[in-house]
């Protein structure tokens, strides 16, 4: 293969680019070293069109410990723990191979996680796929779903939550987004930079293979009708072997033996490599010819290029590698050193002899592109205009309830382990977030992974902040504090201005929101390029969020239970604009998404998560999508408890989704309302939970809740029979 | 009641397992490496958690069958020592012949987590003492190959000598033959079961259905 322009472009690197590696390096680069330039200036691990806008958000707070940066975030949670995690997207390799593209997504965002020393304790992802009247809709639901349950219930750490959404506009490209949250002594968190002349840098885990190789690149490139042949560089995941490789870095960690830890994700060990010995402001030579192969012959471009799954990579103190050898081999693991850290600034490829590669760190990492693209603001959606609509209110709800975007996510939870570690307290569909509980403390963590994309295709900057507000007012109806979001930014492709402003746009919502609800963006993943044939997503900015309680005895699910008396809290003034009643009911998606008003969301919220904290709120349930009668609907069904509404309204009052509302159920409604009306806070009673099996709604009839309970259920057991 | 929890690689449940024995035992148990050759002096009661021994590549539990540690098991059970094998422990002890049978895939060829309901077929044994017969009790399940089989006359043995410990209930989701969740050896100190009783025993679990089997255990 002759190294030239030609064969850079190939590998993703545009003339200007390929122009500047010349310059680097003042000679024409080697192939290893234009395919680790490649890598490390793809799209994918270096942030080129999206960094600028980044730096936008808001990261700190006095309980961030690391905030973006690091593998994951770190978050001070009490009782000297740290909580430790991060969203990552799979989005490409999920399309090509669901399965193992789903597994792999689920694999690298673990080891993202425990590479800092935490015991991961949660597992949630947020999903978006095509058509689901497409075959392929079909089967790509069925591959990500085993993959996700085939990776998380192997290694034992319980899936508890996440999120699906349908949009023709996904078609093509499926979202496969995989949410990590784990546990760590804060005084033990470990970090990647690397440090110390002469130290050791250890190979850990599975053997190398060709699988995988330019993943990163692929996932910075548009599909079209040549992406199956790309197959091959879809990766296969091993749960067994993570689940050696957790316990026994877990159990090197308890040593002082680890000066740096990175796991090989992405652009496997060049960018592990490549970003070690660059935090550490040092050098690195590596000598391949003692990377554990699984194949022959392999060469040192393949080696510097493959994602095979489930390694890492170590400097250790040398005094103590022998007996890290023997924790590490005890979990049959692959153990090697493969280098040495140097002071040359430079990174540094042996094999069979031959320097492959040296290139110098600093101008790899400062001089790598940085891009202001340009932008196209999204023009903001026409007034909604007049909805009509024969359909009958409870007619409406039942099909609403029963539609893809609503429906029952049992199918889909029932494949995955939500028990495995023995603490989780709210299990899916018991709570607005997943609660699991801290072995050894009284404490839990409350955590949501949320995105309303309708919203943000329509109006970014407002999308974005409601995507940050939902994971909020998710974990606040638990009785859990909202702490810190990691995102996950899901756009289509950014030469592309109005994709660009979608970006943007976006950002701005969601810094807006972090910053009025006191919410930082610890870490994040963006993936661009996500456009098949010219058509791309939905902008999709999944946010992943984590609130901790300090007794996990105070959380509350959202079970109504008869005796109780039904109050929404926060102003409803019938914002039907892309709401689910719209497009579901009078086949529409238009107008403007609901108003963010983020003051009255923290206030609203700040009021909620006090009542509850007093323990006399029995239940709690957010409004989102397909408003309040969706809402009470889904209490009623997860108590198995009759409704009676005495509130009357029409189609909006009822199905708009207007945003900073709650559904609170409780004994004594005339003290949280006289609460409610003391802080200025809006709150109405709209019914009552009784003995019986139907939800009644005043003046307009009422339905079974066996009727109800089986539109809502039936969709995904109807589509896989 | 001294109890061993056994680790094989690729086991997961060994945590909620200590949990359930810490609370209802009063003591830490031991937990035991599976490359061990001998289980802890005065262990009364070997515990073989759930999870994906040897990442369940073989046939499930086929690998920990063959571990070490094995040996130490067969000659405890022999011994009249008590044994509690629970989703891959039970699989383990079928691959290692100490209880007859084998799990197979789900019916549905799916992974299968949810509660379900166990009917407790007898009380009168040192696992089941705390319920009554007949009880029925709730149980998280989370396995994809649950699906109890044996051949007929083996079948109609277990039931003939009353050594089914527990059948499903409500519904017999992953297709198991007779609807048998659990099986005793026939001196009742060997019981195998899919459901996890030890992911319900505190009420933040969501409840405390599974704990009187710990308690009958502490209490033997």
């Amino acid at each position: 293969m002759k190294v030239n322009e030609s064969l850079a472009k190939s590998f993703g690197l545009n003339a200007e680019e390929w122009q500047k590696v010349v310059g680097i390096m003042g000679r024409t680069p080697s192939l290893t070293e234009l395919g680790i330039f490649s890598v490390m200036w793809s799209e994918h691990c270096s942030y080129k069109s999206s960094r600028i806008w980044l730096k936008e958000l808001p990261t700190k707070a006095p309980w961030v410990i690391h905030g973006p940066g690091e593998n994951a975030g770190v978050i001070d949670i009490g009782d000297g723990l740290a909580a430790i995690f991060k969203m990552e997207s799979h989005n490409h390799p999920s399309f090509i191979e669901p399965y193992q593209g789903a597994a792999t997504g689920v694999g690298g965002i673990l080891r993202d996680v425990f590479t800092m020393g935490a015991r991961p304790i949660a597992n949630l992802n947020a999903l978006r796929f095509g058509d689901p009247s497409l075959p392929v809709t079909k089967r790509v639901v069925d591959g990500v779903v085993r993959g996700i349950g085939g990776y998380g219930n192997c290694v034992g750490v319980p899936t508890v939550g996440g999120e699906v959404n349908f949009h023709p506009a996904y078609n093509g490209n499926p979202l496969v987004n995989a949410m990590t949250v784990g546990i760590a002594r804060k005084d033990k968190i470990f970090l990647s930079a690397a440090a110390g002349v002469g130290n050791p840098v250890v190979y850990v885990g599975s053997k190398t293979g060709r699988d995988g190789i330019h993943g990163a690149t692929m996932a910075s490139t548009e599909f079209d009708a040549s992406s199956e042949e790309k197959r091959p560089t879809v990766q296969v995941g091993d749960p067994f072997t993570e689940k050696l490789l957790i316990e026994a870095c877990l159990e090197l960690m308890q040593t002082d033996a680890i000066v740096a830890i990175q796991d090989m994700g992405a652009a496997g060990l060049t960018s592990s490599s490549v970003e070690m010995a660059g935090k550490g402001g040092v050098g690195i030579e590596l000598n391949l010819d003692n990377v554990p192969q699984r194949e022959t012959g392999m060469t040192a471009y393949e080696m510097m290029l493959s994602e095979s799954q489930e390694r890492m990579l170590l400097v250790l103190k040398p005094e103590r590698s022998e007996m890290a050898r023997a924790i590490i081999e005890k979990w049959d693991l692959d153990y090697a050193i493969i280098g040495h850290i140097t002071d040359t600034g430079h990174i540094v490829v042996k094999h069979k002899g031959v320097v492959e590669a040296d290139i110098p760190l600093d101008p790899l990492a400062e001089a790598a592109p940085l891009y202001r693209r340009p932008v196209a603001e999204t023009p903001k959606p026409a007034p909604l205009g007049k909805v009509e609509s024969d359909v009958p209110l409870l007619a409406a709800l039942e099909k609403l309830i029963g539609s893809p975007d609503l429906c029952s996510r049992r199918w889909i939870y029932d494949q995955y382990d939500s028990t495995v570690g023995g603490q989780t307290v709210k299990r899916p569909a018991q709570a607005d977030a997943a609660i699991v509980r801290l072995e050894g403390s009284k404490r839990a963590l409350a955590m949501t992974a949320d995105c309303t994309p309708r919203y943000c295709v329509a109006d970014p900057e407002t999308g974005g902040a409601q995507a940050v507000a939902e994971t909020w007012r998710n974990i606040t109806a638990t009785g859990a504090k909202p702490l810190a979001i990691t995102d996950n930014m899901n756009f289509g492709n950014p030469e592309k201005p109005e994709i660009m402003g979608q970006f943007a746009s976006a950002i701005k919502g969601m810094a807006a929101a972090c910053i009025a609800l006191d919410y930082p963006v610890v870490s994040g993943n963006v993936s661009l390029y996500n456009e098949t044939e010219g058509r791309p997503i939905l902008p999709t900015p999944a946010i992943g969020g984590v609130g901790v309680l300090e007794d996990a005895a105070q959380a509350v699910g959202y079970a109504a239970q008869p005796g109780l008396t039904l109050v929404v809290v926060g102003e409803t003034h019938g914002e039907l604009g892309r709401s689910l009643y719209l497009r579901e009911i009078c086949g529409r998606e238009d107008g403007p998404p609901p108003t963010m008003d983020l003051a009255a969301e923290r206030r609203n919220g700040d009021f909620v998560r006090a009542q509850i904290i007093t323990g006399k709120v029995a239940a709690c349930h957010d409004v989102a999508d397909g408003g309040l009668l969706v809402a009470v609907a889904e209490m009623a069904l997860a108590g198995d408890c009759g409704v009676d509404l005495t509130a009357g309204g029409d189609a909006k009052y009822w199905f708009g989704e207007d945003q900073a509302r709650y559904v609170m159920a409780v004994q004594d409604a005339p003290t949280l309302l006289a609460a409610a009306a003391a802080a200025g806070i809006p709150a109405t009673q709209i019914g009552s939970c009784i003995i019986g099996n139907k939800l009644t709604l005043s003046m307009a009839g009422a339905i079974s809740l066996p009727q109800l309970r089986d539109a809502h259920e039936r969709f995904f057991p109807a589509w896989f029979a | 009641m001294k109890a061993a929890i056994l680790l094989f690689p690729g086991i997961n449940r060994e945590r909620d397992m200590v949990l359930a024995v810490r609370q209802s035992f009063g003591q830490e148990p031991a937990v035991i490496w599976h490359k061990e050759t001998e289980l802890p002096a005065g262990t009364d009661l070997v515990i073989l958690p759930g999870g994906f021994s040897f990442g369940d590549y073989l046939r499930c539990g086929a690998m920990a069958a063959q571990s070490p540690i094995m040996r130490a098991v067969k000659a405890h059970a022999a011994r009249g020592g008590y044994v509690l094998g629970v989703c891959n422990g039970f699989q383990i002890l079928t691959e290692a012949g100490i209880l007859p049978g084998a799990l197979l895939r789900n019916a549905s060829l799916r992974f299968l987590s949810m509660d379900t309901m166990l009917r407790v077929a007898r009380a009168d044994t040192v696992f089941t003492s705390h319920w009554q017969k007949g009880a029925e009790f709730r149980a998280p399940m989370a396995h994809g190959d649950g699906n109890y089989t044996a051949d007929e006359e083996t079948l109609n043995r277990l039931e003939g000598e009353n050594l089914v410990a527990f059948r499903y209930a409500d519904f017999n989701r992953n297709g198991s033959a007779r609807a048998i969740a659990g099986i005793f050896s026939p001196n009742l100190r060997v019981l195998g079961l899919m459901p996890h009783p030890e992911n319900l025993v505190d009420p933040l679990m969501g409840g405390t259905d599974g704990k009187p089997l710990f308690d009958a255990l502490a209490a033997a």
